[in-house]
């Protein structure tokens, strides 16, 4: 498993250099003075070239590239041009938030997600396959911000039943799962669609294999063919699924944040676009594309955990 | 008989066309939820032609002493902060959810597809370079790319496609890809080469046509994705300019008001799900009526 998780490790690393690269070229080779942009048609031309010395833009293109893929290696975004502050403090001091908030969605998604495929693939074109079908593609249709305000109005506002302001600045446990349930059922029960879909495919091909047939005939019992036979190899899609969705659920996350108000990188962008702050923006794309990365290396392996047969191929 | 129809008679000649084409629609047909996609969206089509006709107001006309008016019959929807009606609204805002998403899904097919079509054909080390490359694209998360390139581009219309377009071209370059290097070795690629047909007759006449239906059943999925982007962005605020009425827009404004006026977030909200909803069951039911395992092949 060691050598397997080294030679992952390593195929990560010219991914991680052409993601820098790519952000790079993307903030320089669009139209357009990032300090004109920044400043408006008002500027000087004193106040534009301080910028351009500010942000490093007055040096040539390969030492900007080779400073900023360093400094990137380093840990070093850059900092803010609004606060001043290092653009990798301002995204940990918030990162907590929507790592609660992602890690409570994935969970919810799962809770509901992998049961459902499971039992519509049971029921495969019955009444209970049909509805699940439906609701599945239904969850997946919802943009997330619709769905938010959706339950917004429904469950903050109409019932009360929770606050409208998805976080508090309290310590209590309790209030902050409080606050966090809506934004979380909302980021998981579209999440839960996807898994549903896939849950559902992976296992209608896995029961149509020939061991579960012969697990069947030898008289295993229904549910445990199911539960231990199929599920296992059935999980693997449903894993990469999981995997490749990130990219979605962190657009997702964005959205959900702006919608119930909550701190996290989601507000930080968004802030970030309102007041042009550039490096913070390319800061934030690296760091997305990071955990993108990230999450990519961990389903690998995943695969190996559940099948052993990966980590040795 | 001419080379060309000589290759026909080979007997690993391309599928059938028609008869794969009928089987197909026997699928499609089969399944009733494409047809609602398929009415749902021809009829949002016809709404977005026909909006100068049948919108009840002018979308950008302001009635200040009619503004935050809740549904009534005079307006079935209401009306927003300016006056303005939100039924009139939501019909003139379905031209650029469709006008983005159909634009950037055709870009991405036209340009994802050349890449994937073009690499895998080639092959060797060029093709493993260029698979790199858009993998790396891949591992950007499509709206906060978008976002980003819609922020330093400016958010207008053209801009908006290409941030759109450029999210969606990696993945239809591996859908392209995918079959080609299946296909080229096949008996009949085979022979049009050893009959000298240049490498550009060989793809556009030979290869292209085999592959179209899969790339044009995940362009159809992918408008879903692409309407929904279009509305995520325009919600955050790099949508097309106001007035223009953009169903994200709309909610964005309405958001501000959710309060008092709810009904500025639903029908816009609802819009956007119901297209969405619609592409889905319709982008299904092609899968599905291109899949050769249920087609019984």
């Amino acid at each position: 498993m060691g050598r397997y998780i080294l030679k992952r490790l390593a195929a990560a690393v010219p991914t991680l250099l052409a993601v820098l690269t790519v952000v790079f070229l993307l903030v320089r080779v669009v139209p357009g003075d990032p300090a004109q942009t920044i400043l408006g048609d008002q500027a000087t031309a004193e106040a534009l070239a301080a910028l351009r010395a500010r942000l490093g833009l007055d040096r040539p293109l390969h030492v900007q590239y080779f400073e900023f893929v360093f400094a990137a290696l380093r840990g070093d975004l850059g900092n803010s041009l609004v606060s001043g502050r290092p653009i990798i403090d301002e995204v940990v001091a918030v990162l907590p938030h929507t790592i609660d908030l992602t890690l409570a969605a994935l969970v919810i998604g799962s809770i509901f997600g992998i049961p459902l495929g499971i039992w519509a693939a049971m029921h495969r074109n019955r009444f209970i396959d049909y509805v699940t079908r439906i609701g599945s593609l239904l969850g997946l249709s919802f943009p997330v911000f619709v769905s938010g305000i959706f339950l917004l109005l429904v469950f903050a506002l109409h019932w009360r039943w929770f606050p409208v302001i998805g976080t508090s600045s309290s310590a209590d446990f309790g209030d902050r799962m409080h606050r966090l349930v809506l934004p979380a059922v909302n980021l998981g029960l579209i999440m839960a669609a996807y898994i549903t879909r896939v849950t559902r495919s992976a296992m209608l091909q896995v029961l149509g294999e020939d061991y579960v047939r012969t697990a069947r005939a030898k008289g295993v019992p229904r549910r445990v063919v199911v539960w231990r036979h199929a599920l296992r190899n059935a999980l693997i899609p449903v894993v990469t699924v999981i995997g490749l969705y990130l990219g979605i659920l962190i657009g997702n996350s964005v959205l959900t944040e702006i919608v119930f108000n909550r701190p996290g990188l989601g507000k930080v962008i968004v802030g970030a676009l309102n007041q042009r702050d550039y490096p913070m923006l390319q800061g934030l794309l690296v760091i997305y594309c990071f955990l993108i990365v990230v999450v990519n290396i961990a389903t690998d392996l995943t695969y190996g955990l559940i099948d052993p047969r990966v980590k040795h191929a | 008989m001419k080379p060309a129809e000589a290759i026909d008679d080979i007997a690993d000649a391309p599928p059938e066309p028609r008869s794969a084409l009928v089987r197909a629609f026997a699928v499609f047909n089969a399944n009733k939820t494409s047809w609602v996609g398929v009415i749902v969206f021809g009829a949002i089509v016809a709404m977005a032609a026909l909006a100068p006709l049948i919108s009840p107001y002018d979308p950008i006309e302001q009635d200040i002493i009619a503004r935050l008016q809740p549904p009534s019959a005079e307006h079935w929807f209401g009306t927003d902060m300016f006056g303005r009606d939100v039924l009139s609204r939501v019909i003139w805002g379905s031209q650029i959810s469709l006008i983005v998403s159909i634009a950037s899904i055709a870009v991405a097919l036209l340009v994802g597809g050349t890449i994937g079509l073009v690499s895998g054909y080639i092959g060797g080390r060029t093709d493993l370079l260029i698979m790199q490359a858009m993998d790396v694209l891949l591992s950007f998360p499509s709206l906060i790319m978008g976002l980003i390139v819609v922020a330093m581009l400016g958010p207008d219309l053209i801009n908006l496609i290409i941030a759109i377009a450029l999210t969606a071209v990696a993945p239809f370059a591996r859908i392209a890809r995918a079959p080609t290097i299946v296909l080229k070795e096949r008996a009949f690629v085979e022979a049009g080469r050893a009959l000298g047909f240049s490498h550009i007759r060989i793809v556009l006449v030979h290869i292209l046509p085999n592959l179209l239906a899969e790339v044009l059943v995940m362009g159809s999925l992918w408008m879903a994705t692409a309407v929904r982007v279009e509305a995520s962005l325009s919600f955050i605020g790099l949508g097309v300019r106001p007035p223009t009425p953009t169903w994200g827009g709309m909610i964005n404004e309405g958001f501000e008001n959710i309060l008092d006026a709810p009904w500025l977030s639903i029908y816009p909200g609802l819009a956007i799900l119901i297209l969405v909803f619609a592409l889905n069951m319709l982008g299904d039911g092609l899968r599905d009526a291109t899949d050769p395992k249920l087609r019984g092949e």
